[in-house]
């Protein structure tokens, strides 16, 4: 038997793109409870397009979870009310019937909205292009477990790597810092044996170009880590701190 | 030194600022409290202190120096953090989540902060302008220190001001005590639930240590005749 639909008033940012002015318009829907929140705008967009009006632009890839696009910001929480999921899982069942939906993309001066719900996160590739790697020779792959890793080292460090770049923690953060994510793959790289060559260079080159992309610095309300779909712990912020400024004090190459 | 400059302009760098100057306050707003208690034990405690101060001033004057760098570059890189964080955001959300993911007092530092300073003004100008610069000679002399603090003390406005200022104080430092360790990159779960409640505790007692005594004064004090 089919759950009885719920009746929902969306109240969602459209925006004609970067440049313009965006506003809230209203849309009554009708919605199964077992739908996804993403479907449920997927049925709003056909709906739009048989009415020959704009669908509505937001992004959304693996819709499992795991991607990191779909972000929006959901009665002002990132990827929704419920902790440690992604918008893309987030389903209906969780609103009640008759129930206001305010529907915002991440706002932040380094995230600028490209169109409607959809934000322009090119900062984070432009970050990880910094630093956030490791330099390898190529060559035939190296035999599994030939370099030991200490089993909390790699524990901590699959934790920052569950990070999906999804922003989130930037839409949370009152001062749109990108700490959490920097400081997640700084981590993630930090404590493996295979990251120590670039360790204290990598945490100067993202942290330089995080400070010049505009992001907002952390002011340890921890907002980022509630609001995280990945439960990314604020402990990497204060590894990222000491790296930083072990780097900045110690490091005898004169970088950035 | 080159190094230096980007170090403190960068994000982390402003906030380390923050976290060592305010890690200074800290510390000297206990010693504060210590020396403030002596005013319940009478005029010959209170003004038996302050001139206990006078005897090492050198040592007090080059204190107050540390002192009064700590707060400008406290409060300089504060008000430029706020401004920065703000412009991070040019358009602000239409609703916020935040009274649900964050504490009252993580989101009003600069608030609590700003009225600090109000207070932080006043209180310069009353009691350290009074106690160093107006004729401290015949101060000294007659040692009317007790008499100028109890004085300010039956001033209904000034209680009121200061015991607001106190509570903010209090805001700040529960925020701000846990929030200079994890700047400095401490931050562990063997230890952090301890901070946080040393923090909380921290805060309370200097709230509601500073506020006593204009409360004591203003409401209990019947006079030293
Ligand atoms: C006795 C006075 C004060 C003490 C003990 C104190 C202490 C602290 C501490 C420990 C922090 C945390 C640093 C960190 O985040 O790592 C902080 C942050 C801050 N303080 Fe103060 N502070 C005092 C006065 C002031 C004043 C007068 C202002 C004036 C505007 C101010 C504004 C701020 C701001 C804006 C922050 C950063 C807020 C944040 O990180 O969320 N503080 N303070
Ligand atoms: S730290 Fe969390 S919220 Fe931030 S980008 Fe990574 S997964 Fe998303
Ligand atoms: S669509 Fe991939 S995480 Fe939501």
């Amino acid at each position: 038997m089919e759950a009885k639909k719920l009746n929902l008033k969306l109240k969602i940012w459209r925006q004609k793109n970067s440049n313009s002015v965006g506003s809230f318009v209203d849309y009554d829907v009708q919605v199964s409870p077992d739908a996804s929140f993403l479907e449920m705008l997927d049925e709003l967009n056909n709906r739009l397009e048989a009415n020959n009006e704009e669908p509505i632009v937001f992004e959304s890839d693996c819709r499992e979870g795991i991607c990191g696009t779909c972000g929006l910001v959901i009665n002002g929480h990132p990827h929704g009310p419920l902790p440690k999921i992604a918008t893309c899982q987030l389903h209906m069942r969780n609103f009640k019937d008759g129930e206001t939906i305010w529907v915002e993309p991440f706002r932040a001066k380094a995230f600028p909205v490209i169109k409607d719900l959809m934000v322009d996160r090119s900062g984070f590739d432009k970050i990880l292009q910094a630093g956030g790697y490791i330099s390898v020779n190529t060559g035939g792959a190296p035999d599994a477990n030939s370099i030991p890793v200490p089993k909390d080292a790699a524990s901590e460090a699959f934790d920052a790597a569950a990070c999906i770049g999804c922003g989130a923690c930037v839409a949370a953060c009152k001062n749109a810092s990108a700490m959490l994510f920097v400081s997640a793959k700084i981590s993630h790289l930090g404590l493996l044996p295979q990251g120590q060559p670039e360790r204290y260079i990598r945490v100067q080159r993202m942290i330089k170009v995080m400070d010049e992309l505009g992001f907002g610095s952390c002011t340890n309300t921890y907002a980022c880590e509630a609001e995280c779909p990945k439960g990314i712990s604020v402990t990497n912020i204060a590894r990222m701190n000491r790296d930083y400024v072990r780097a900045k004090f110690t490091s005898k190459i004169a970088e950035v | 030194m080159g190094w230096f400059n980007t170090f403190i302009n960068s994000s982390l760098g402003k906030k380390f600022i923050m976290a060592l100057t305010g890690s200074f306050l800290i510390i000297f707003l206990i010693i504060h409290l210590i020396g403030n208690i002596t005013l319940y034990f009478g005029p010959d405690a209170f003004n038996g202190y302050v001139k206990t101060l006078d005897v090492i001033k050198p040592l007090i004057r080059i204190i107050e120096l540390v002192l009064l760098s700590a707060f400008i570059f406290h409060i300089f890189n504060g008000v430029r953090l706020w401004l920065e964080n703000k412009q991070a955001r040019p358009v602000t959300y239409k609703v916020n989540g935040s009274p649900e993911n964050t504490t009252l007092f993580s989101r009003t530092m600069f608030v609590s902060g700003s009225v600090i300073f109000i207070f932080l003004v006043l209180h310069l100008g009353t009691f350290f302008w009074r106690f160093n610069v107006h004729d401290p000679q015949q101060l000294a002399d007659s040692h009317q220190y007790y008499d100028i603090v109890v004085g300010f003390f039956q001033i209904w406005w000034y209680v009121l001001l200061y015991v607001i200022a106190m509570i903010l104080l209090g805001f700040h430092l529960n925020h701000g005590f846990q929030s200079a360790f994890q700047t400095f990159g401490w931050n562990h779960k063997k230890y952090t639930p301890l901070i946080k409640k040393i923090g909380t505790a921290y805060a309370i007692i200097m709230a509601v240590g500073f506020a006593s005594m204009p409360i004591y004064f203003f409401f209990f004090y019947g006079g030293n005749q």
